[in-house]
């Protein structure tokens, strides 16, 4: 490697030795000379060109969500990576390993309001985990090589690198051999021994303990360690939106999804609870409700990779800092008295039993099948053919945009598998299912990945399904579950402001001719009983399929915990 | 609310200021003073920062978050030397200018520059003794003042050297 190299052709070597294969983005301007020497690099640099950055960015998420790799997205200087700033907050919130890289304008010219300028370092420093401006072409390899690093480990997250024109269009002799030097990064991954113990010895006093899953469940790959300590102790398992599939919900310790949308008995058990293990979540105030009133007899013990996670929202009896696997890993080395673990199985035993008729009492998954119009047809009709057929067929992924659907599916689908359930959680980014579903399905072609989107949601980025004609992408469907309002505020309205529906019926086009103008195969759905012939022919269609789901207009999700309002007060109906 | 005194050892890069800063804000906390400085290893800045906040600990992890902070010392229950520094110009008369004087000599302060109808006047201490120095000479008519903000270090052997830091990671 002792060739002069464009920096150009440097970032695209390093991004390769740093394990990269795959980017989406959108050329421009500044970052031309990169997209020039990207295509020497094609055979092991695949680009996918979107059609507005914010799908790219996301496209890179549902990449990383769905593989735990990085995420790669491009944008030019100015709006090109303005453009990127919604993913990057997306991904800062739900902690995805992503990589921005941005064209910057001429280090000559820069700080002079040139064409495309943006202070693009400046504007996402609070929604990166770090961001760097590089000006000098023997910067770029270290860069790519620190940044990668630094999304990837501890917690991960978005970084950004930003780099002048000039610097990609320079010559130099790379270096790729410099050693990553971050003195002030060292993420713990290893738990204190010490509190692992405590932590145990704190759940074996209890009688009715819950264990807590959360993306870092996820992220960090736990899901089988996960299994081996809630099965060894037989102690109940909650799983978080972002957890949803790390612990199969068929389990016969598996309780479901707690907070706004989440189970009666799942919160109740919560409220109850005298013992609660949140392993890689981050009591965020979707699940806890009003924080003060969270698991009030609990003892709780909170493992998190980021220690500002711990005490941020709820106070803990025992803080354990670490890579969830590590931890529930140190956790299964213990070896307590047999004695002491009988008589928590049998304590445990009970308390399952009492949760379980809360649950048969509360949990109506399907409730409103047993309506007097058959006619009508339910969101919960559609789910219960989705997840039927998900089932039979499997091999499947699901990516949920934001709203009522969002949560139908996360309550209504069945989840089994890690890293089959992909949504914008912590930001709530409507526009995320459909490219964050084309990310998905590039990295997992042996997959069947459903965008499941509401009408609004799919209006804001529906412009990413030609790329899936262009890419000869087969394995993508989307299911609109269509009811004419943007659901979730005019939920809210309906409940809480006297139905006043205030910005919130949507008019929109033809989504089954909208689907055939990209080239797609386009179905409407209108009664009950198209449901199944609808998904058998999305099945049946080797290409991507969209299925406009003309539902009931004014339904609700339900169970609901009112904002602000303890978990334990849920509107149920 | 409480105030704390935070000595922080960053790297030396362009913007770690505005992160750090940008941190204070974004999350709601409100900074009292904030000195930055080179220190004794190269590579390595030095801020003083006294925030006032109920809960520090968060504080701290946050500031932890930035990738270029080495380490974080809440040194507020710590024996330190803080010091300021003041520059105070006066409007002064004939009448009054034999007062000043004795009042600089009090206070060890110096008259840095003498004009006319003014005077410049650099005095350091602690920050009671600058607040103390400020109401004293405040009646003869302060035209133009600017403090520096607390630098602090720690009394005796435990101190907050960059350079272990820097050696460690390049291991």
């Amino acid at each position: 490697m002792s060739e002069k190299r464009t920096g150009a052709q440097i970032l695209c070597e390093a991004l390769i030795m740093n394990g990269v294969d795959t980017m989406f983005g959108i050329p421009g301007g500044a970052i031309m000379p990169f997209y020039h020497a990207m295509w020497e690099y094609r055979s092991d640099l695949r680009h996918i060109l979107c059609r507005h950055e914010q799908g790219a960015g996301h496209a890179a998420e549902g990449f990383a969500r769905s593989t735990g790799r990085i995420g790669v997205c491009i944008g030019t200087s100015g709006p090109g990576t303005t453009n990127l700033v919604t993913p990057i907050a997306d991904a800062w919130m739900d902690s995805t390993p992503m990589l921005a890289i941005c064209g910057q304008v001429s280090s000559t010219v820069l700080g002079k309001d040139a064409f495309q300028e943006t202070d693009i370092t400046g504007i996402t420093m609070p929604i990166t985990k770090h961001n760097y401006l590089v000006k000098n072409i023997n910067d770029i390899a270290y860069v790519v090589k620190e940044a990668i690093h630094i999304a990837t480990t501890g917690r991960y997250g978005p970084v950004l690198v930003d780099i002048t024109k000039d610097a990609l269009q320079a010559s130099a002799v790379p270096d790729y051999s410099k050693k990553i030097f971050l003195p002030g990064y060292r993420p713990t991954v290893t738990g204190s021994k010490k509190q692992i113990k405590a932590a145990l010895s704190l759940m074996l006093k209890s009688k009715k303990p819950v264990l807590m899953i959360g993306n870092g469940v996820m992220m960090s790959d736990a899901s089988a360690e996960i299994r081996v300590f809630a099965e060894r102790y037989k102690i109940p398992v909650i799983t978080t939106l972002h957890a949803l599939g790390a612990f199969p919900e068929d389990h016969d310790l598996s309780l479901g999804m707690p907070g706004m949308h989440g189970w009666v008995h799942v919160n109740r058990a919560i409220q109850e609870a005298d013992f609660l293990m949140n392993i890689g979540g981050r009591f965020d105030d979707r699940v806890t409700g009003k924080a003060s009133t969270f698991a009030p007899i609990a003892k709780i013990v909170h493992v998190d990779i980021d220690p500002s996670e711990i005490g941020k929202n709820i106070e803990v009896e025992i803080p354990i800092v670490g890579d969830a696997r590590i931890v529930t890993l140190s956790l299964l080395e213990e070896e307590p008295e047999e004695k002491l673990v009988a008589e928590f199985h049998k304590n445990a035993a009970e308390w399952l039993t009492y949760i379980r008729e809360l649950q048969t009492k509360h949990q109506h998954k399907q409730q409103y099948l047993n309506r007097p119009d058959t006619s009508t047809m339910m969101p919960h009709d559609v789910y219960a053919a989705l997840t039927k057929q998900m089932n039979t067929r499997g091999n499947y992924r699901v990516v949920t945009d934001v709203g009522q659907h969002q949560m139908w599916a996360a309550q209504l689908l069945d989840w089994y598998k890690p890293r089959t359930h992909i949504t914008s959680g912590g930001a709530g980014t409507m526009g995320f299912a459909v490219p964050a579903a084309l990310g998905v399905a590039v990295a997992h072609p042996e997959d069947t990945v459903w965008a499941i989107a509401g009408d609004g949601g799919f209006q804001m980025t529906n412009q990413e399904m030609i790329v899936v004609i262009q890419e000869n992408i087969k394995n993508m469907k989307i299911a609109i579950i269509n009811n004419g309002f943007l659901g979730m505020v005019r939920q809210w309205q309906e409940l809480f402001e006297g139905k006043r529906y205030s910005g919130t019926p949507l008019t929109s086009p033809n989504f089954q001719m909208l689907a055939e103008a990209y080239g797609w195969t386009g179905i409407t759905v209108e009664s009950v009983d198209q449901i199944d012939a609808a998904i058998d022919r999305a099945y049946a269609t080797d290409g991507p399929v969209l299925i406009d789901f003309r539902v009931e207009r004014e339904v609700n999700v339900f169970p609901m915990v009112p904002q602000n309002k303890s978990i334990g007060e849920m509107i149920t109906e | 609310m409480k105030i704390h005194t935070l000595v922080v050892l960053v790297q030396d890069h362009p913007g770690v200021l505005n992160r750090a800063v940008s941190m204070f804000r974004r999350r709601g906390y409100n900074i009292a003073s904030l000195v930055v400085g080179h220190t004794e290893t190269p590579g390595v800045s030095r801020m003083t920062i006294v925030v006032e906040s109920e809960n520090v600990e968060q504080v701290v992890k946050q500031l932890y978050r930035l990738v270029e902070v080495l380490k974080i010392s809440d040194v507020t229950e710590d024996p330190v030397v803080d010091r300021e520094m003041v520059l105070v110009k006066l409007h002064v008369t004939g009448q009054h200018r034999a007062e000043i004087v004795a009042l600089t000599e009090v206070f060890t302060a110096k008259i840095v520059d003498v004009a006319q109808n003014t005077m410049v006047i650099e005095m350091t201490g602690g920050p009671a003794k600058v607040d103390n120095f400020i109401d004293v000479i405040r009646p003869f008519g302060i035209k133009e003042m600017m403090r520096t903000g607390r630098i602090t270090m720690v009394r005796g052997g435990k101190g907050h050297s960059g350079a272990e830091l820097i050696d460690q990671a390049a291991e």
